[in-house]
């Protein structure tokens, strides 16, 4: 659906050229949630920005449904964009205008009539719930209801795309969770293809279904929202995901600890600590659980377990082996005391 | 020297024929003002560094024209626009022929003050609809003059009162009005009465427009 080719965004800034996206390539998929993840100044707001050619790319092409975008101007750039939604971080809506007239502005620039208009509104304020607010003006809005105005507006127009720049980084934590459900089922109702850009790996966790990990405008990691959360690989990915998923145990209990620590991970369904059972079963060792969860990422089971295997060496070495050929991953990650 | 009430009676014609010329002036240089100064406060900012009419060249010379008739004194400028104002009205003395001069005045002023407030519009609500897939007029139409509409009545209202206070000096070359009362009667003939008389007028003339543009800039305000 969008294909986004050897994208490099430079600014001229008064000390020189700075690079904002470093040739970056990824193709998203027709009816995918694509969540993009960086902090501040890693090239993920540049980027989004150049999907829509909000800022147009230093070279590189953006093709979204098959059309180059990068050769567009003027008017085939605005017919362009109707199809492409947009939701910000602080909503960006006509403070003096009405709820209505918000979202009849996206219609207008599409040449519709003042019937149809009416209609459309009506219905897109009932799809995201505010069909009581309709002639109110933003400032009476909470920021919740605010974004909801902006999703009615960017979905105006039946867009094939929705970008979403930070859209739930001025919300509470509630009301991120409202829009991002809101979100997908959206995505799910309309078959929508979204990105969007976050610092928050909640919002990953919670509806993304790919993900691209973005550091110096550079993409340094991407693949399935559960892969990477179940086997990252760059440090910044696992220092996002511990930010949600934490496999931290207290410095004082590692100390504590005599025998080998390992790392084991569950996909899916399979019962982890059953598996444990029966290893500590089948063998003469003792196991004792440091740490223990089971995260639900898209509705999907992840168990991670931290233990301490106390017993002979060789014991614990084939113990280990009856586990990775049950258990996702096994890592060793300390020697114990 | 005191306020003599039979002397306000007695010119009380003449008040009223300044105070109506007063009001002519400032109506034919506000609405110059309105029809010429928004539009170039509009080209002003819509072409300035990162607008979608972006155009150095054209907001550079715009600018630098508008800097030069804002920094000729009032009283030069009126009479360096003799001749304009002759062509124009076929006489140099009288409100309508100061209002040549005055429109020339007060179009580069309101154009300053409508770019200043179109500025304080939120850039995030012009890419929001720029995104959206809005042409420029809509924009301008839909989005810039709506989000800077309060801080444009205060720039009309900031307009109105130079423009009083501009219209004083044009009683100097003949341009009758309130001001020009004062100075003939108040200032070259010592009419203490007339000179307060007037400027009581000019001071509720302008408490009242200021309070006027306040209240309405507040009451259109859905912030």
């Amino acid at each position: 659906m969008i294909q986004i080719q050897n994208l490099t965004k430079t600014y001229m800034t008064k000390r020189g050229a700075v690079t904002g996206v470093d040739n970056v390539t990824m193709d998203i998929k027709k009816g995918e949630i694509f969540g993009i993840v960086g902090y501040s100044g890693a090239g993920k707001s540049s980027l989004i920005r150049c999907i829509n050619l909000l800022e147009r790319p230093t070279s590189g092409n953006i093709i979204v449904d098959g059309k180059d975008l990068t050769s567009l101007k003027g008017g085939e750039l605005r017919k362009a964009r109707l199809k492409i939604g947009m939701i910000f971080q602080h909503f960006s809506l006509i403070s003096q205008k009405t709820v209505y007239n918000n979202i009849a502005f996206a219609l207008r620039a599409a040449g519709m009539n003042a019937r149809d208009i009416d209609v459309r509104v009506s219905e897109l304020l009932e799809m995201v719930g505010l069909a009581e607010k309709r002639n109110v003006y933003p400032a009476q809005l909470s920021g919740g209801q605010k974004q909801r105005v902006g999703i009615a507006r960017a979905l105006a127009n039946n867009p094939d795309v929705l970008l979403c720049d930070e859209a739930t980084s001025a919300l509470d934590p509630n009301t991120t969770l409202s829009i991002l459900h809101l979100l997908k089922d959206i995505n799910r109702k309309l078959n929508i293809t979204i990105v969007l850009i976050t610092h928050e790996m909640n919002v990953v966790k919670e509806i993304c279904d790919r993900m691209a990990i973005m550091q110096g405008g550079v993409v340094i990691e991407e693949g399935q929202v559960y892969d990477i959360f179940a086997d990252p690989q760059q440090e910044l990915t696992k220092e996002f995901i511990s930010s949600v998923v934490s496999f931290n145990v207290p410095e004082q209990i590692l100390s504590e600890t005599e025998g080998l620590l390992v790392k084991l991970l569950f996909k899916g369904a399979m019962a982890g600590e059953g598996v444990v059972s029966d290893m500590l079963q089948k063998y003469q060792i003792k196991g004792n659980f440091l740490h223990g969860s089971i995260e639900y990422i898209q509705e999907r089971p992840l168990g991670i377990f931290i233990m301490e295997l106390k017993g002979e060496k060789a014991t614990i070495a084939e113990a280990l082996k009856y586990l990775e050929s049950r258990a996702t991953l096994v890592e060793v990650v300390g020697n114990g005391n | 020297m005191g306020i003599e009430v039979g002397r306000i009676i007695e010119l009380w014609p003449e008040i009223q024929t300044a105070f109506f010329q007063t009001l002519v002036m400032i109506g034919i240089s506000l609405s110059a003002a309105l029809i010429l100064g928004l539009p170039l406060g509009i080209l002003l900012f819509v072409t300035d560094k990162g607008l979608f009419w972006e155009n150095k060249a054209f907001n550079s010379v715009i600018g630098f024209i508008i800097n030069i008739v804002r920094s000729i004194p009032y009283i030069i400028l009126l009479v360096a626009l003799i001749p304009l104002t002759l062509a124009i009205t076929n006489t140099t003395i009288g409100p309508i022929a100061a209002s040549v001069s005055l429109s020339v005045a007060a179009i580069p002023f309101f154009a300053r003050l409508v770019e200043t407030s179109l500025r304080e519009t939120d850039k995030g609500v012009i890419e929001a609809a720029i995104a959206v897939g809005a042409t420029p007029w809509m924009i301008i139409i839909d989005v810039l003059l709506p989000e800077a509409k309060a801080s444009i009545i205060q720039g009309i209202t900031l307009t109105i009162i130079s423009l009083i206070a501009y219209s004083a000096m044009a009683g100097v070359v003949g341009g009758g009005g309130i001001g020009d009362l004062a100075i003939r009667f108040g200032y070259y003939r010592y009419d203490n009465t007339i000179m307060v008389v007037t400027v009581v007028i000019l001071i509720i003339l302008v408490q009242l427009i200021q309070q006027l543009g306040d209240y309405t800039a507040k009451a259109i305000d859905k912030r």
